[in-house]
C-alpha cells in the first residue's frame, strides 16, 4: 500500500523561477500534492525574525538555520500546518507570518511556530539555489 | 442460537434440509421461541432498529458504488449526476447520507440505554466489547463514506484524520504514507477508502452476529436488571418482539424520512457542495456531527500526540467500563446516584458536540477542557466510586414482580409538558427573530420553501434568461444541460424548446476526421459552455477571484444559524440558507463604505458577503434585463428570479423529492399505527 512507481515519479524535483515575485510578495507552488510557501521577505520581516529569543520559542530554531545563507530573503516553507495538516494563510496573525484557520496555530516570519496546538515549525523542504533567481525543490 | 434446537419442520423437503443443515431451527431457537423478558421498553427496539439500517446502508451503498467514479477528478460529478441523472438517485443518496446520521443517532441511543441499565455488566461483558468494535468500525466507516463525495469537507476532513496518525511516535508518518498512498491525500487516497468503505460494513455485518449470538447466549439484560426466573418472566421473541420491534422501526422511519425528503442537507455540511480543492483550506473545518464530541476532546488539549491519545481513549475507556462500574445492581432504575450521573453525563456529551462545532478559541477552548474532564471523571472516578458508597433501592425478586408494581405513566405526562413548553419557547423566538437586524441574510418567501414547496415556473424561466446576459458571462453552469429545461419541475419548456435554446449556443466538439476541434450548434445533451477554459484563466481575467460554478451555488453557500435556531429549524423545515444568502449578496451592494471598514483595491463593498470585500462588481442593475411577462425589472425582482433558477439548477428533483416524501409520511403514518394496534392486541395478556 506504500505510494506506487508513477506517484513517486511525479514527485521528482521541480524548479522554480524567483524572478517575478517582487519583495513583500509570496507564491504558492505544490511540489508531490503539498503546497511549498515562497516568501520574498521585507527587511522589516527578516529583522523581525531574527530579533526573537530561540530559546523562548516551542520549537527553538534559528532563522538563519531555515533559510540559505546568502538568500537570506527567500523563505521557503512547506505550507501544511504541523498540527493537522490545513493550509495557513500567507500575511495573517499576530506574527506577520502564517495563521491556519482550522485550529488557530500562528507561525512568524519565519515560519517558526509561536502560538496554538501545532507542535513543530513549518517544515523546510529540501530545496537549492541554481541560480540568484531560482530554485529546485526536492 | 443457543444449543441444538428441537425445531422439526413440517414440509419433508425442508425436513430434509434440516437434517443436514439445521437453518431453520437456528432460525427458530433464536427469533422465534427464543424467550424474551416481558419488561422491555422501547429503548430496547433499537437493536432491530440498527440492524435494519444496517441492511438499509448495505442495500443502498451497494447500489450507489454501481453509479460512484472513485477518482479524484470525477468523484464528485459523478455524485452529482447519481442526484440527477440515476432513476432516483437522489433518493438513494439521500437515504445513504442520512442514513449513516441515523444509524449512528440509533447507536448512541442504544449505547446510552446499556450504560443506564447496566447491560455490560456480568455476564455480558463480552457482548458490551463487542459492541465496542462494532462502533469503532462504524466510525471508521462512516469516515471513510464521507470522503467519497471528495468535496472540500471530504478532503479536508481526511486530511485533518489521517494527520491524526501522524502523532503517532517513530512510525507515525510512515502510517500516514500507508494510509495516503502518496505524500499528500490525493487520488491513492480516494481509492483505498472506496476499497474500505465498501469492505468495512460487511466486517460489521460480521461482528452484528457475534453480538447477537453472545446477546442470545447470555439473554436480553432489561429494565429492572434481575434475570427471567420462571416461563411467566418471559414471553416467546415472535410473536411479542417482532412486532414490537416492527412499531418501533416504523416510528424511527418517519424520523428518517422527514430527513430524506424534508431537510437532507440538515445535517451535512454546506462546504462539501465546493469540489475539493488542495490549495484551499475551508475557514472552519468540522466533522460529521456524530464524531463532534470527540473532536472537541482532541481540540481541548494543547498538546497534539496527548490530544490524539484523549480522543482515542474516550472511546477505548467504553472496553474496560464493566469493571470500572463494579456495582452489584445493574439498572439505574434502583440506583439514586448513579441515576443522576447518567443524565450529567448525557448533558455532557451533548455539550462536548456542540463545543465540537465551534472555532477553538476564548471561553470554547476552557468549557472544553472542563467537559473532557466532567467525561473522563464519569467513567474512571464517579462509576468506580459510586459501586462502592451508593445504596441501591431493593431490587424486585422477579421480572413478573416489578410489572406488576409499576409506577404511573409519568413519562408521557413528562413528555407533553416538554413539548408544550418548547412550543412555547418557539413562539417566543420567532418573535424576536422578527425584529432583529444586522448583517444576516434577510429571509424570503420562497414558493420552494415548505414541506409541499414548488418552483415558479415564471421566475425559472425569468431567473434563467437573468443567468443567461449577465451571470454567464463570468460563471459557468456546468452541470446542467439543455435537456434539463425540459424535465419535469423545472422551468417548464417543452423538449423541442429546450433543442431551440441549446441550438443557440456553439459548442467545442472534436477532434474530426482531419484531427481538428471544431464547433457546431448546441444539442438538448450538451451541458451549458463555462465561460473560461479553466479555473487559472477564470481567475486571471477577475482579478485574482476565480468566479464559482453557479451548479450548486444555493446549496454551497450558507451562513451559521446559531443556537439555538439550528434547533427550531428541524422542526421548521427551514432549509433556504443558501437562497437566502444569494439573494441577499446580488442585493448587498452599497457605494458607500460604512466608517471603520476598508475594502482593498479592487473590491466592492457587500454588506452580507463575509469579509465585506467582493471582487464581483454589482452585477444587477434596475431595467437592465428585459422581461416579456410585464413582471418588474427591478434588483429585487432579477435577485428573487435569478435565485430561483439557481436553487433550480441546485436541486432539479426538488418537486419530486417533496411529493414522494408527502406519499412516505402518510403510507408510514398509516403503518405506524397498524403495527401499534397489532401490538398492542399481541400484547394483551402480558402486561
Amino acid at each position: 500500500m506504500n505510494p506506487d512507481a508513477s506517484t513517486i515519479a511525479a514527485g521528482a524535483p521541480i524548479e522554480v523561477d524567483l524572478s517575478p515575485v517582487a519583495e513583500g510578495q509570496d507564491i504558492k507552488v505544490f511540489w508531490r500534492g503539498k503546497p511549498i510557501y515562497i516568501s520574498h521577505r521585507t527587511k522589516k520581516q527578516i529583522e523581525e525574525a531574527r530579533a526573537v529569543n530561540v530559546a523562548s520559542l516551542p520549537d527553538p530554531q534559528s532563522d538563519e538555520a531555515r533559510v540559505k545563507s546568502g538568500h537570506d530573503q527567500w523563505l521557503v516553507v512547506i505550507g501544511i500546518c504541523t498540527h493537522l495538516g490545513c493550509i495557513p494563510i500567507a500575511h495573517e496573525g499576530n506574527y506577520d507570518g502564517f495563521f491556519c484557520p482550522c485550529h488557530g496555530s500562528q507561525y512568524d516570519t519565519s515560519g517558526r511556530i509561536r502560538q496554538g496546538p501545532a507542535p513543530a515549525n513549518l517544515a523546510v523542504p529540501p530545496y537549492q539555489f541554481v541560480s540568484d533567481t531560482k530554485i529546485q525543490i526536492g | 442460537m443457543s444449543g441444538p434446537s428441537d425445531y422439526q419442520p413440517s414440509n419433508p423437503a425442508l425436513q430434509w434440509i434440516e437434517r443436514r443443515l439445521p437453518i431453520m431451527g437456528l432460525v427458530h431457537s433464536s427469533f422465534v421461541a427464543y424467550p424474551t423478558p416481558r419488561n422491555l421498553n422501547y429503548w430496547w427496539t433499537f437493536g432491530a432498529i440498527l440492524s435494519f439500517m444496517l441492511g438499509m446502508q448495505i442495500l443502498t451503498g451497494v447500489i450507489l458504488a454501481m453509479h460512484y467514479t472513485p477518482h479524484a477528478d470525477l468523484a464528485f460529478k459523478s455524485v452529482e449526476l447519481i442526484v440527477r441523472d440515476v432513476n432516483f438517485g437522489w433518493l438513494l443518496r439521500n437515504m445513504h447520507a442520512v442514513g449513516a446520521s441515523m444509524f449512528f443517532f440509533a447507536v448512541y441511543v442504544h449505547m446510552l440505554r446499556g450504560l443506564y441499565y447496566g447491560s455490560y455488566k456480568e455476564p455480558r461483558e463480552v457482548l458490551w466489547i463487542l459492541g465496542v468494535i462494532i462502533y469503532l468500525l462504524m466510525m471508521a466507516t462512516g469516515f471513510m463514506g464521507y470522503v467519497l463525495p471528495w468535496g472540500q469537507m471530504s478532503f479536508w476532513g481526511a486530511t485533518v484524520i489521517t494527520n491524526l496518525f501522524s502523532a503517532i511516535p517513530y512510525f507515525g508518518e510512515s502510517i500516514v504514507t500507508l494510509l495516503w498512498g502518496g505524500y499528500s491525500v490525493g487520488n491513492p487516497t480516494l481509492n483505498r477508502f472506496f476499497s474500505l468503505h465498501y469492505l468495512l460494513p460487511f466486517l460489521i455485518a460480521g461482528v452484528v452476529v457475534l453480538h447477537v449470538w453472545a446477546l442470545h447466549v447470555a439473554g436480553q439484560n432489561n429494565p429492572d436488571g434481575v434475570e427471567p426466573k420462571t416461563e411467566k418472566d418471559t414471553v416467546p421473541f415472535t410473536p411479542h418482539a417482532t412486532i414490537k420491534d416492527g412499531f418501533g422501526v416504523a416510528c424511527f422511519l418517519l424520523l428518517y424520512a422527514w430527513f430524506i425528503f424534508y431537510m437532507p442537507n440538515y445535517l451535512g455540511d454546506a462546504d462539501n457542495y465546493i469540489p475539493a480543492n488542495p490549495g484551499v483550506t475551508p475557514p472552519h473545518i468540522v466533522p460529521e456531527w456524530y464524531y463532534l464530541p470527540f473532536y472537541a476532546i482532541l481540540r481541548s488539549i494543547p498538546n497534539k500526540l496527548a490530544g490524539v491519545i484523549a480522543m482515542f481513549s474516550a472511546i477505548i475507556v467504553l472496553v474496560f467500563l464493566p469493571w470500572l462500574d463494579a456495582a452489584k445492581t445493574r439498572s439505574s432504575k434502583y440506583r439514586p446516584l448513579a441515576k443522576q450521573f447518567f443524565w450529567i453525563f448525557v448533558v455532557v456529551c451533548i455539550l462536548l458536540g456542540y463545543l465540537g462545532a465551534q472555532p477553538p478559541e476564548g471561553i470554547y477552548v476552557i468549557a472544553g477542557r472542563v467537559l473532557t474532564v466532567c467525561y473522563f471523571a464519569y467513567f474512571l472516578i464517579v462509576l468506580p466510586l459510586l459501586s462502592r458508597i451508593e445504596t441501591p433501592r431493593p431490587v424486585p425478586n422477579s421480572i413478573s414482580e416489578a410489572i406488576l408494581t409499576r409506577g404511573g405513566k409519568a413519562v408521557a405526562s413528562v413528555m407533553v409538558a416538554l413539548v408544550a413548553a418548547g412550543a412555547l419557547f418557539l413562539g417566543s423566538l420567532q418573535d424576536a427573530r422578527a425584529s432583529e437586524g444586522n448583517d444576516r441574510p434577510p429571509g424570503n418567501h420562497w414558493s420552494f420553501a415548505g414541506p409541499f414547496g414548488k418552483f415558479d415556473r415564471g421566475a425559472l424561466q425569468r431567473g434563467l434568461k437573468v443567468y443567461k446576459e449577465v451571470c454567464a458571462n463570468c460563471h459557468g453552469l456546468s452541470f446542467i444541460a439543455f435537456r434539463n429545461l425540459g424535465d419535469p419541475g423545472g422551468p417548464g419548456y417543452s423538449v423541442a424548446q429546450a433543442a431551440a435554446f441549446a441550438s443557440e449556443y456553439k459548442i467545442k466538439d472534436g477532434p474530426n476526421d482531419a484531427g481538428d476541434m471544431f464547433e457546431r450548434p448546441g444539442r438538448p445533451a450538451d451541458y451549458f459552455p463555462s465561460p473560461f477554459p479553466n479555473e487559472q484563466a477564470a481567475r486571471v481575467a477577475n482579478g485574482g477571484a476565480a468566479p464559482p460554478d453557479l451548479s450548486l451555488i444555493t446549496k454551497a453557500r450558507s451562513y451559521g444559524r446559531g443556537f439555538p435556531w439550528f434547533i427550531f429549524d428541524f422542526f421548521t423545515q427551514y432549509q433556504e440558507q443558501g437562497p437566502d444568502y444569494v439573494s441577499a449578496v446580488l442585493q448587498g451592494f452599497e457605494d458607500k463604505v460604512p466608517e471603520g471598514v476598508t475594502i482593498p483595491e479592487g473590491s466592492y463593498y457587500n454588506k452580507y458577503f463575509p469579509g465585506h470585500a467582493i471582487k464581483m462588481p454589482k452585477p444587477l442593475s434596475d431595467g437592465q434585463v428585459t422581461y416579456d411577462d410585464g413582471s418588474p425589472t427591478t434588483v429585487a425582482q432579477y435577485s428573487k428570479d435569478v435565485t430561483t433558477f439557481l436553487m433550480w439548477t441546485a436541486e432539479p428533483h426538488m418537486e419530486a423529492r417533496k411529493r414522494l416524501g408527502f406519499q412516505v409520511f402518510v403510507f408510514l403514518i398509516i403503518f405506524a399505527f397498524l403495527m401499534y394496534f397489532t401490538k398492542k392486541k399481541v400484547w394483551r395478556d402480558s402486561h
